[in-house]
């Protein structure tokens, strides 16, 4: 049972931003890198974090406190790795030369550090839980919950997933100065944070951080043109008509109405 | 133990014949280069061609940069896949019970002082004995005692391959409860240490090598693991990445005085020359399956990786006033002009040969080898998009860069499989990343100031920070967050 729940849940919370690797961003060197950099920006916020958490002693059993202000240094800390690539944009631009893609639609990258942030993230939340969950024993026999660690890794792939669709909205919101994309990306956060804190009733909170993770995709989706035809045109078609989609979908920013952001690209 | 010191691959072949055909043939690459690159930089930005010349070569740096940092990034993680794996699962290599010969100070007191007096005075003698071996290998060199160096790396990888190995199997059977009859246990360590020696020190298919040099810098740093003590360790890690320092930035550094001294011969660096943690070379030889032509001289290509980097200054710098012709004809830039080699479009070469790493300790060495392997599929994958796109672009000079970088795996892989040793992933995690990006800072102050700079330090620096960091600050926080299933 224990090696079996092991790979179980590795895989629910693992294998689809596995996948989302795999298909887009390993072929991609440049986009593998920027993965990794990102993945090492949330390091930093992490250890801010815990910096502070060590610091203030007097509420160091307050884990709300700590939480709270961890969220606050993640999205600082996206801030920054923002500024940063705005400033790498030039040397981006030659790194990536003849696969210029990625510096002309925006969306990428802000995809790329969602997931940077999203996998490592969820590694640091989950990986220990997997170990333990190797053996010996299991969980569950003085009656604490026994759904424990399948809780955990569908809790660890909303946030995930719940970090790519903020880190494509925020980056969305700062380019296009669609600030209200940028609030709530800070305060969904800080929501589906406060609202792991009434664990372990699971049956609120799994059911309520899924509810944010889809509005906040469905939000992302909107943010990057997408729509409900594009939509079904990816769902109906082979694989090969998603890249045709992916590019119609820009073409269609570029023709209605340009961002900003879009146009300094071609300047 | 001198065992440990040293492992390597050498395949020399210094022909002063090929020496001039390559160079010829680099000429040709390079002029085929530049035609290819001028077009495109005068279209970016128009004018001032100088400028914009130079520009270019800073792009095809950085674009290299990126593709090289991925093949870093591969045997990199494949190594610490396989240490991380073995530390966690094998007690035997997290016990210390037996030491190095090295290392005579035990590290047993209970106070702390102690302990980090012992593992400063342990770290301060195998730094002397790297000192040493590495002495004692440039006088060798300087005297041409080739035979000697060659039986040296010869010996040491071969006990790797099979003692170690056999180290490493038993323990492995023991750990999984199986049963194996020592009539097959000798066949099969017989058969690997044979097609071991013979990819390493020859030639063999490029991905049988290439798991070989990553077995190999696993297993190095599996030893390292296993018989030094802790603090002992860290503060190793620490002295040997400041040694790397040293050696390649100081001007009698003993990797620079074993470059030139190559140069003046005008010989690829004897691959034996590698040190541990710094230099890396590869031979090319050019034994082509196809081509099997002597004449091709593309053949050799010396890859300095890590520290070496000076060699590589040497070449970039060649690369880079390309445009200044290089002096070709002359084999005296025999090594230096290797790098360039690779580019040229039309040599197949595969690399048969290889680095040497010669190691004298542990950190270096491994990672040698393992750029190597990535060398090696870099310039395979350079030869192939030779073939298929006519792009120029490749010309080397940033290829050559980017070789440099690749010497610090083994000490990396020491660092993470120790620290998955207490048992926290997180902190295993956040070395990997801290040592990706080491890897990738210094690839771009590589290409921001062109110069040689020892590949190890940056990463270690970040390494061993962000595990101290980790397992002391971020820990009992995340802890924290787990025990009350709080997602951040």
């Amino acid at each position: 049972m224990t090696i079996a729940q092991f790979f179980g849940c590795t895989m629910i919370a693992f294998g689809p931003p596995l996948s989302m690797f795999v298909i887009t961003i390993a072929r991609d060197p440049v986009r593998t890198i920027m993965l990794v950099a990102s993945a090492f920006f949330w390091l930093l916020a992490l250890l801010f974090s815990s910096i502070l958490f060590m610091v203030v002693t007097p509420l160091k059993d307050t884990i709300a406190f700590g939480a709270i202000f961890s969220v606050l240094f993640q999205e600082l800390f996206r801030f920054l790795w923002f500024l940063l690539i705005q400033k790498a944009e030039v040397g981006l631009r030659k790194v990536s030369e003849g696969n210029i893609e990625i510096v002309e639609n925006k969306h990428i990258l802000a995809y790329v550090s969602g997931l940077g942030f999203g996998t490592i993230s969820g590694v640091f939340s989950l990986v220990n839980v997997l170990a333990d969950m190797t053996g010996p024993g299991t969980i569950g026999l003085k009656g604490d919950p026994r759904e424990f660690f399948v809780a955990s890794a569908f809790t660890s792939l909303a946030f995930i997933l719940l970090q790519v669709f903020w880190g494509v909205l925020f980056f969305n919101a700062l380019h296009k100065k669609i600030y209200w994309q940028l609030i709530y990306v800070i305060f969904s956060h800080l929501t589906c944070t406060s609202i792991t804190l009434l664990n372990p009733f699971y049956a609120m909170t799994i059911p309520l951080v899924w509810a944010v993770t889809i509005l906040s995709g469905a939000l992302a989706f909107r943010a990057v043109g997408g729509t409900w035809r594009s939509l079904r045109n990816a769902m109906k078609r082979s694989p090969q008509v998603v890249q045709i989609q992916i590019s119609t979908s820009r073409n269609s920013i570029d023709a209605g109405g340009a961002t900003a952001g879009l146009k300094g690209c071609f300047a | 133990m001198a065992d440990l010191v040293i492992n390597s691959r050498s395949h020399v072949e210094p022909n002063s014949n090929r020496a001039e055909p390559y160079v010829v043939g680099q000429e040709e690459g390079q002029d085929s280069s530049t035609n290819a690159e001028r077009p495109r930089g005068t279209s970016e930005n128009d004018g001032i061609p100088r400028e914009e010349y130079e520009e270019e070569d800073e792009e095809l740096e950085l674009k290299y940069g990126a593709q090289h940092v991925i093949k870093l990034f591969i045997p990199v993680s494949l190594c610490m896949v396989v240490v991380v794996a073995t530390v966690s699962s094998i007690a035997f290599y997290t016990e210390t019970d037996v030491y190095l010969i090295y290392t005579p100070f035990p590290e047993e007191s209970s106070r702390w002082q102690d302990r980090v007096k012992d593992a400063v005075y342990n770290a301060l003698i195998l730094l002397s004995v790297v000192i040493a071996l590495t002495v004692v290998l440039i006088i060798l060199y300087k005297q041409r005692c080739y035979l000697i160096i060659k039986v040296w790396l010869g010996l040491s990888s071969l006990l790797l391959l099979t003692f170690f190995t056999f180290l490493y199997l038993t323990e492995v059977l023991r750990r999984y409860n199986l049963g194996l009859d020592w009539i097959s246990l000798a066949l099969i360590l017989w058969n690997f240490g044979v097609v071991g020696m013979v990819c390493i020190h020859w030639k063999g298919p490029l991905r049988l090598h290439q798991m070989y040099l990553i077995f190999i810098a696993a297993l190095m740093s599996l030893i390292f693991i296993k018989y030094l003590p802790e603090y002992t360790l860290w503060v190793v890690l620490a002295v040997i990445s400041i040694w790397d320092l040293v050696a390649v930035l100081c001007p009698k550094g003993p990797l620079r005085i074993l470059v030139e001294t190559a140069q003046e011969r005008n010989e690829p660096i004897f691959p034996a020359l590698i040190y541990s943690s710094n230099i890396m070379y590869s031979v090319l030889s050019d034994t082509d399956g196809d081509t099997r032509s002597p004449s091709n001289p593309e053949a050799q290509g010396v890859d300095i990786s890590n520290s070496t980097q000076e060699n590589l200054s040497n070449p970039q710098n060649t690369q880079n006033s390309t445009e200044t012709p290089p002096v070709e004809g002359e084999p005296t830039n025999g090594p230096v002009a290797k790098p360039n080699q690779k580019s040229k479009p039309k040599k197949r070469r595969r690399e048969t040969a290889e680095e040497n790493g010669y190691v004298g300790e542990e950190g270096g060495f491994n990672r040698d080898w393992e750029r190597e392997s990535e060398e090696r599929s870099r310039r395979r994958r350079q030869q192939v998009r030779n073939h298929m796109d006519t792009n120029p672009s490749h010309t080397v000079p940033g290829a050559a860069n980017q070789e440099h970088n690749q010497s610090d795996i083994e000490e990396e892989e020491i660092l993470v499989g120790k620290a998955s040793s207490y048992g926290d992933w997180n902190t295993t995690f956040a070395c990997f990343i801290a040592i990706l990006i080491g890897l990738c800072l210094t690839l771009i102050m590589l290409a921001i100031f062109k110069k040689a700079l020892p590949a190890l330090p940056i990463s270690i620096a970040f390494g061993l920070f962000f595990y101290f960091t980790t397992s002391f600050l971020v820990v009992p926080f995340t802890e924290e967050l787990t025990i009350g299933q709080v997602y951040i």
